[in-house]
């Protein structure tokens, strides 16, 4: 029963658009106009504008990521709390906007949030002083919760879920309260799941550019908005590619980082 | 064994519309094993669950020691559970996991060494306090289980199926653990099993329930010989069970033959349904009793041969150190002090004697 060519249609497609790609990114970062050697494309991130872009998607996503925890731990909780028959409707509510496209959902904060956009307007029509938030890094952060909290919610919640009760009522039997029950067991144990939500939230966050175009205008650069910048404006694919590479290494340690703590792949699930 | 620290009085708890415990009263004795078996649904873990707080009753109160503990949190009762497969904490070592509930208590670092120390002694697991959960076998994880309970000196042990999830020889090694653990201890157990030969092998007391009502408490020995109704006598052990009427005291009709037996107060030609174990039936030469029959089945136990015999249009259970060969003509004799006379159910709460297998 050998059906390993069975695989051979996936393996095509992995070289043609996963490998291939990737190493004429890699050819391109470390070379010039001309196709010769250099490391002045990976440098380039040490130059202000590039560490700047760098710095401020990293504490973005940091924002973000820490309020997606800060949303989705509690919710995660309610929800595995209550019976299967019960949640698998608002576990669905939840899910149901990332079958919307991710373009359309940030177009709609957009219009949301404009100047003279929906909320103004009911802010207006009440009397109430508009609020300027878009075109600010509050915006993007916003943005980036809104369309990576369910990435977040999912794997808490399947944690919290292949948690045994009896391990919860053995803690309250041996006698910690409600507090030292969560501080010292239920945390701990799902903490895989905390860890896989980070690095599915903060990887997509660190490299977007939609969001920060969309909902920060044309101020607000993060490294995503430079890259793309450097290969549909400027044409430059070498410094282009070089700064990927930079960001691909952030990629790999958070990467590194979720699997060290995640030996059992339990978190992993979505 | 005299004192009684826990009473159940009128407990009642439905899940929904499932009815699970109704109007149930019980009390269980300082130090005593107590042992409550039953079949799955008949309430038995929901009592144990209710004794440590995890589920509080519809109707009726728990006292402990005369206080009433009905509505007390699991954290703040005098007694400690061993969980269904053990419910260790898999991301603390051994040693975390029994010092647990001692940390939680504040106890200091030389106290909750030495007692960690104490435990894995107890349990035979010396030296483990440093390995993970997950490195331990079954048997091992459990007696972890058991350890991480009893160093918080619990006045009672709930034990829920604990020895369910192993194979049947550690579960046999692990029933004379438990009754060594409780001599030495000298605190009282209640665990909860469906495994006859279990309660029958540790109890001190045995509750057998079904369908959320008791069925007979009593020490093991008369749980076996004196079973109160044909729910019991089915449950425990094999045995023979015919609808029968009784003549008058000490004589029995079953199946159309008098039998001499040692009951009495059952009334004269009354309906009764009476109970013979099958190392109890004794099988003789043809004709030297009134109930003939032939060997219709022969299988070899080892300890002894269990056999079917037909008489009288009733399928007997026959165990036996002798070889009767299928095709033998017998007789059958049962002597008197063998035929446990029951009474017919009447009521609601003995209808949940009715064997719906």
């Amino acid at each position: 029963m050998n059906k390993k060519w069975l695989s051979f249609p996936y393996i095509l497609w992995a070289a043609g658009f996963i490998i291939i790609p990737l190493a004429m990114v890699f050819y391109y970062g470390f070379t010039d106009r001309d196709g010769i050697f250099t490391m002045e494309n990976i440098l380039a991130i040490l130059s202000p504008e590039h560490r700047k872009a760098l710095f401020l998607a990293l504490v973005l996503s940091f924002f973000s990521t820490l309020i997606c925890i800060l949303l989705a731990y509690p919710l995660s909780m309610i929800l595995a709390k209550m019976g299967n028959a019960r949640n698998s409707f608002l576990v669905l509510i939840f899910i149901l906007p990332m079958w919307m496209n991710f373009l359309l959902r940030t177009l709609a904060w957009q219009t949301l949030l404009e100047k003279n956009g929906v909320i103004n307007s009911i802010l207006h029509f009440l009397h109430l002083p508009g609020i300027a938030i878009i075109n600010t890094p509050a915006a993007i952060i916003l943005g980036m919760v809104y369309n990576f909290l369910p990435f977040m919610v999912l794997p808490i919640y399947n944690a919290l879920l292949k948690i045994d009760p009896n391990v919860i009522n053995a803690a309250r039997d041996l006698g910690a309260n409600g507090l030292q029950t969560f501080i010292k067991v239920t945390l701990p144990l799902s903490m895989p799941g905390v860890i896989s939500g980070i690095t599915m939230v903060f990887v997509p966050a660190l490299t977007t550019f939609v969001i920060s175009t969309l909902l920060g205008g044309s101020k607000i650069l993060l490294i995503g908005n430079v890259i793309e910048q450097e290969f549909t404006q400027s044409g430059n694919w070498n410094l282009g590619s070089g700064l990927s590479v930079v960001l691909m290494i952030f990629i790999v340690i958070s990467i590194i980082f979720s699997t060290l703590s995640d030996k059992d792949g339990e978190g992993t699930a979505i | 064994m005299s004192n009684r620290l826990i009473d159940l009085v009128n407990i009642s708890k439905s899940f929904g519309s499932n009815l699970i415990l109704d109007d149930m009263n019980l009390y269980i004795r300082e130090n005593e094993f107590l042992t409550l078996l039953g079949p799955s649904g008949c309430g038995k873990t929901t009592t144990l669950r209710i004794i440590g707080g995890f589920e509080s009753p519809d109707h009726g109160k728990v006292m402990f020691n005369g206080t009433d503990i009905t509505s007390l949190p699991p954290n703040k009762r005098q007694v400690n559970t061993v969980f269904q497969k053990y419910a260790l904490f898999t991301h603390m070592t051994i040693a975390e996991n029994i010092a647990f509930g001692l940390k939680i208590k504040n106890k200091s670092n030389a106290y909750i060494q030495d007692k960690v120390k104490y435990a894995l002694k107890l349990v035979n697991l010396d030296g483990y306090g440093s390995r993970m959960p997950d490195s331990l076998s079954g048997g091992q994880q459990q007696r972890i289980a058991i350890a991480r309970a009893i160093v918080n000196e619990p006045k009672v042990l709930l034990l829920d199926e604990p020895l369910g999830a192993l194979d049947l020889k550690l579960r046999q090694d692990m029933q004379y653990e438990l009754i060594r653990l409780k001599n030495e201890l000298g605190i009282t157990f209640v665990y909860v099993t469906h495994d006859q030969e279990e309660a029958l092998t540790m109890s001190d007391t045995i509750v057998v329930m079904n369908q959320g009502y008791i069925q007979q408490i009593g020490t093991p020995e008369m749980i076996y010989n004196e079973p109160e109704n044909a729910f019991v006598a089915d449950f425990i052990g094999d045995s023979n069970i015919l609808p029968s009427t009784m003549i008058r005291d000490e004589l029995v009709k079953i199946l159309d033959v008098n039998f001499a037996c040692i009951d009495k107060n059952f009334g004269e030609n009354k309906p009764v349904d009476v109970v013979i174990r099958p190392e109890d039936v004794e099988l003789l030469a043809p004709d030297k009793t009134q109930l003939n029959g032939e060997v219709t089945h022969l299988i070899f136990k080892g300890v002894h041969y269990e056999m079917e015999v037909v008489a009288n249009g009733f399928t007997w259970l026959v165990h036996s150190t002798k070889l009767f060969p299928v095709g033998t003509k017998i007789s059958i004799y049962v002597s008197p002090e063998n035929i446990q006379i029951m009474h017919k159910p009447v009521s609601v709460d003995e209808e949940a004697v009715s064997i719906d297998e």
